[in-house]
């Protein structure tokens, strides 16, 4: 049988962003992620509408760990701005320090996420809404909880002989899904933060 | 970028005769023995199987359930078995035919079959694919082994709070239920995940967006309406299990909480979930009648829109299950509405399906039999579907057995008539052997009539007003005598899948030799042998027409330059399907299966104590470590 060929031995063993199957799988999650926090959102905002009593427990929560913990939070995107494009150029150097500023970094709003819990004025018994604002909050600290062990994890990682070809596209796929942490928080901390001050 | 030029000593399927490089692929792409090796495979077909033996066993179990509860029901006053055993066994029935085999089955076929139609060698994210397996497998036997030793859930498959409440519902059961939730949605996130990269990205060269097999769409869309409903639910589950083990109020109205809040978070997954359930059968209908018709199916693209507008309108319907719940009249408008609408397309789907058969030649071999049935089925369910969208039909026989007649009507019509069609068709490409034939016809006799003397006596039980969830009913009501027929019929429908399991068993062992492509089908697993090799094709295809088994000349043209002694397999553009990158897909590991014991663990250990949660994320976060850590330098290229 006659067969012509497509020859692809000269194609690349990867790429970055959309171009390669990790992207696509971070950014599923993404999706899936995103509908959990807009659902949880969405409960929240039901039990603000049909509850008589929601303005009663509604108690507005302290703004000062919630403001450093958002600045921090905000700011951050940009070395990791930086990381994507140092991974693209793949220069070892840029990532392995721009990966342990973005773990100290992560470390500092895993702190500041502890604080912003010990400040809480409600407990998770005493109403939904205490409930609500544990779940919302702790939804989204256990999503910057593993982003920051994996970050810490692809740190060491960069500075052992692995670090090298295919890791800078992990790098760079974990910079992807920081930002989905970073633009997950901004609606989250309207609603938990400003929606019971209004 | 990395294309390094030591890359170039190595062997490419170019450098090899046919012969030598199927042999050299397949110890490449094989698993290997012993019991470390079957734990640690990640080939697809592997674990597609295992899913879908799995998702069988459940059938067997949640039938068994079923035909107990047929048993007690058959005459009045019975006293077989008493209302706690009852309640038991309605909520193991619905919550296994649901979560562990409707949702998985259609999963499991998904995983099979995909990545040999769209002509790849594995499936996107492999380890992650063994992992799916080992959870569900796990969350299934964690829920049936608490049965064994009687913690059962009794509150339905839908665990309605307060009745699902600690102070209602004091036992374990209902956390054993929410983290059976917990296990198999994570499976099937996992699995829409692979399904969906492995769609976008691993398609073979020139398989375009308007080439992708009808198959393969519904899978996709399937896939992203999984992704967007299950969290609802696993949410929701963490939710009840919180309020059950560490006290929160989400639900309690004394707290500010709403038991309706649970009612609307179970259905905006719950009703997606019948779509979910479904379009898995409309995928195999698709293959089936397009082969059986010996013509590409009439209308792809009035096809592939209608199951896009499947996948949206099937989100705007979760409240029709709430009507008696006291809605405002605005909104129950809208949900009849759309709950009307999504009639729409599933009857694109159906004329278009009617059409291939009218223009082309049908054969009438079993899997096309089961297909007719399931167009008469499914559109019973469908037409008693449109009834029940109407709120004040719905208000009358709410919680009726109409209901029960109307959704089995829909899941069984929509999933297991096509689901056994797919089990007749795709048998001779797992097991290289055809199914018997004349057992098969037998097998649709029995369950074409079984399946109706079952259940459309129950239309008419419920319109007489016989309630859902009785465990007896008196004499003077006279139900008796539909019930005993209804019984009968279960009996007749239940002896139909023995016979399957025995043809299954039968043909295996000595059914006729199969070859490559027994129907004479147009799509790629077809091209594979039968059953296919460890590295699906020896050469990737390169796709030029929608049905490339129908339509290709003499010309085969197939990709060369991929490496021999790697796992490597070429990733393509998302539309156009142009070869991009030569991607390594990962090879076995033991992790996947270590990581899935350690989440069970901390899953079950969850139920007594939330400090599992914190320690076993500990474990499972190692676990993962040593899951990614790269083994080798050359993992890195």
């Amino acid at each position: 049988m006659a067969r012509s060929v497509i020859d692809v031995s000269g194609l690349p063993t990867y790429a970055f962003g959309s171009r390669v199957t990790p992207w696509w799988g971070t950014f599923s999650f993404c999706l899936l992620e995103g509908t959990g926090f807009a659902l949880g959102i969405g409960g929240y905002l039901y039990l603000a509408v049909t509850n008589k009593d929601w303005a009663k427990d509604a108690v507005p929560l302290s703004l000062l760990w919630s403001a450093l913990f958002t600045l921090v939070l905000v700011v951050s995107a940009l070395p990791n701005f930086l990381i994507k494009r140092a991974a693209m150029r793949e220069s070892l150097r840029s990532v392995r320090l721009l990966l342990l500023i973005m773990s100290a970094i992560g470390l500092v709003l895993i702190g500041l996420r502890i604080m912003e819990f010990s400040a809480l004025p409600v407990r998770w018994s005493d109403n939904a809404y205490g409930s609500f604002v544990w779940l919302l909050l702790g939804l989204h600290g256990v999503h910057v909880l593993t982003d920051v062990a994996d970050t810490l994890v692809l740190t060491v990682l960069m500075f052992t002989r692995h670090g090298t070809g295919k890791r800078f596209s992990d790098a760079e796929d974990n910079a992807f899904y920081w930002y989905f942490v970073v633009l997950s928080w901004l609606p989250l901390y309207a609603v938990l933060y400003w929606l019971p001050r209004l | 970028m990395s294309q390094a030029v030591d890359e170039r000593h190595e062997t490419r399927d170019t450098d090899l005769d046919d012969e030598e490089l199927r042999a050299r692929l397949s110890k490449t792409w094989g698993t290997a023995r012993g019991l470390i090796g079957i734990l640690s495979t990640v080939d697809h077909k592997i674990i597609g199987i295992r899913y879908i033996v799995t998702a069988f066993v459940f059938l067997l179990a949640g039938g068994i359930m079923a035909i107990i509860m047929r048993l007690q029901l058959a005459r009045p006053d019975s006293h077989f078995v008493d209302a706690e055993l009852y309640n038991q066994l309605f909520t193991m029935h619905g919550t296994t035919m649901m979560f562990l085999f409707g949702v998985p089955v259609g999963e499991a076929f998904a995983v099979y079959l995909v990545p040999l139609m769209v002509g790849t060698r594995n499936i996107a994210f492999p380890r992650l694919n063994a992992f799916s397996y080992y959870v569900y497998l796990f969350g299934g036997l964690m829920l049936w082994g608490a049965f064994a030793l009687s913690i059962r859930p009794d509150v339905g498959w839908f665990s309605y709070v307060p009745l699902a409440n600690l102070n209602f519902t004091p036992g374990k059961g209902p956390d054993y239920w929410a983290q059976m939730i917990t296990f198999t949605e994570v499976a099937a996130l996992a699995v829409s995940v692979e399904i969906v990269v492995t769609v976008l990205k691993q398609r073979a060269p020139g398989m375009t967006l308007d080439r992708i097999p009808l198959f393969v769409w519904t899978m996709l869309v399937h896939s992203f309406i999984i992704i967007f409903a299950m969290p609802a639910i696993m949410l929701a589950s963490s939710m009840l299990i919180m309020e059950r083990l560490v006290g929160t109020q989400f639900f309690n109205p004394d707290a500010g909480g709403d038991p309706l809040l649970w009612q609307h978070l179970f259905w905006f997954f719950g009703h997606p979930e019948v779509y979910i359930i479904f379009l898995p059968g409309t995928a195999f209908v698709s293959a089936i009648v397009a082969t059986f018709s010996r013509r590409p199916v009439f209308g792809y693209l009035p096809m592939v829109l209608s199951l896009i507008a499947i996948g949206f309108l099937s989100f705007g319907l979760w409240v029709h299950h709430m009507f008696v719940t006291g809605l405002p009249e605005i909104g129950a408008a809208f949900f009849t509405a759309s709950s009307m609408a999504i009639a729409i397309p599933n009857g694109v789907q159906i004329f278009c399906w009617i059409a291939t058969l009218w223009d082309g030649k049908p054969v009438l071999k079993t899997p096309l039999i089961f297909v007719l049935g399931f167009f008469f089925i499914f559109v019973a369910g469908g037409l008693s579907g449109v009834m029940l969208a109407s709120v004040p039909i719905d208000t009358q026989v709410h919680d009726t057995y109409f209901v029960v007649a109307h959704f089995h009507y829909v899941l069984i019509g929509g999933t297991v008539f096509p689901l056994v069609a797919a089990v007749y068709y795709w048998f001779p490409k797992v097991t290289g052997r055809l199914m018997d034939e004349r057992l098969g016809k037998w097998q649709f006799v029995l369950a074409f009539s079984g399946f109706n003397i079952t259940f459309f006596p129950m239309h008419l039980l419920g319109l007489r007003g016989m309630p859902r969830r009785v465990y007896t009913y008196p004499a003077e009501m006279g139900w008796g005598g539909l019930n005993l027929l209804a019984s009968a019929g279960a009996l007749l429908f239940f002896a139909s899948f023995l016979l399957m399991l025995y043809n299954m068993m039968a043909s295996a062992r000595s059914g006729a030799l199969a070859g490559d492509n027994p129907w004479g089908a147009d799509t790629l697993e077809w091209a594979a042998s039968s059953p296919p090799r460890p590295q699906n094709f020896d050469r990737i295809p390169c796709v030029t027409s929608g049905s490339p088994l129908w339509d290709q000349g003499d010309d085969r043209a197939v990709v060369g330059g991929l490496k021999v002694d790697e796992r490597e397999l070429v990733v393509t553009s998302i539309s156009e399907a142009r070869p991009d990158i030569r991607e390594e897909s990962p090879a076995p590991s033991i992790w996947p299966f270590l990581a899935a014991l350690v989440t069970a663990l901390a899953f079950i250990g969850s139920i007594y104590t939330p400090w599992a949660i914190t320690w076993g994320s500990s474990v499972v976060a190692i676990v993962l470590v040593a899951w990614f850590w790269p083994k080798t330098i050359e993992e890195n290229v």
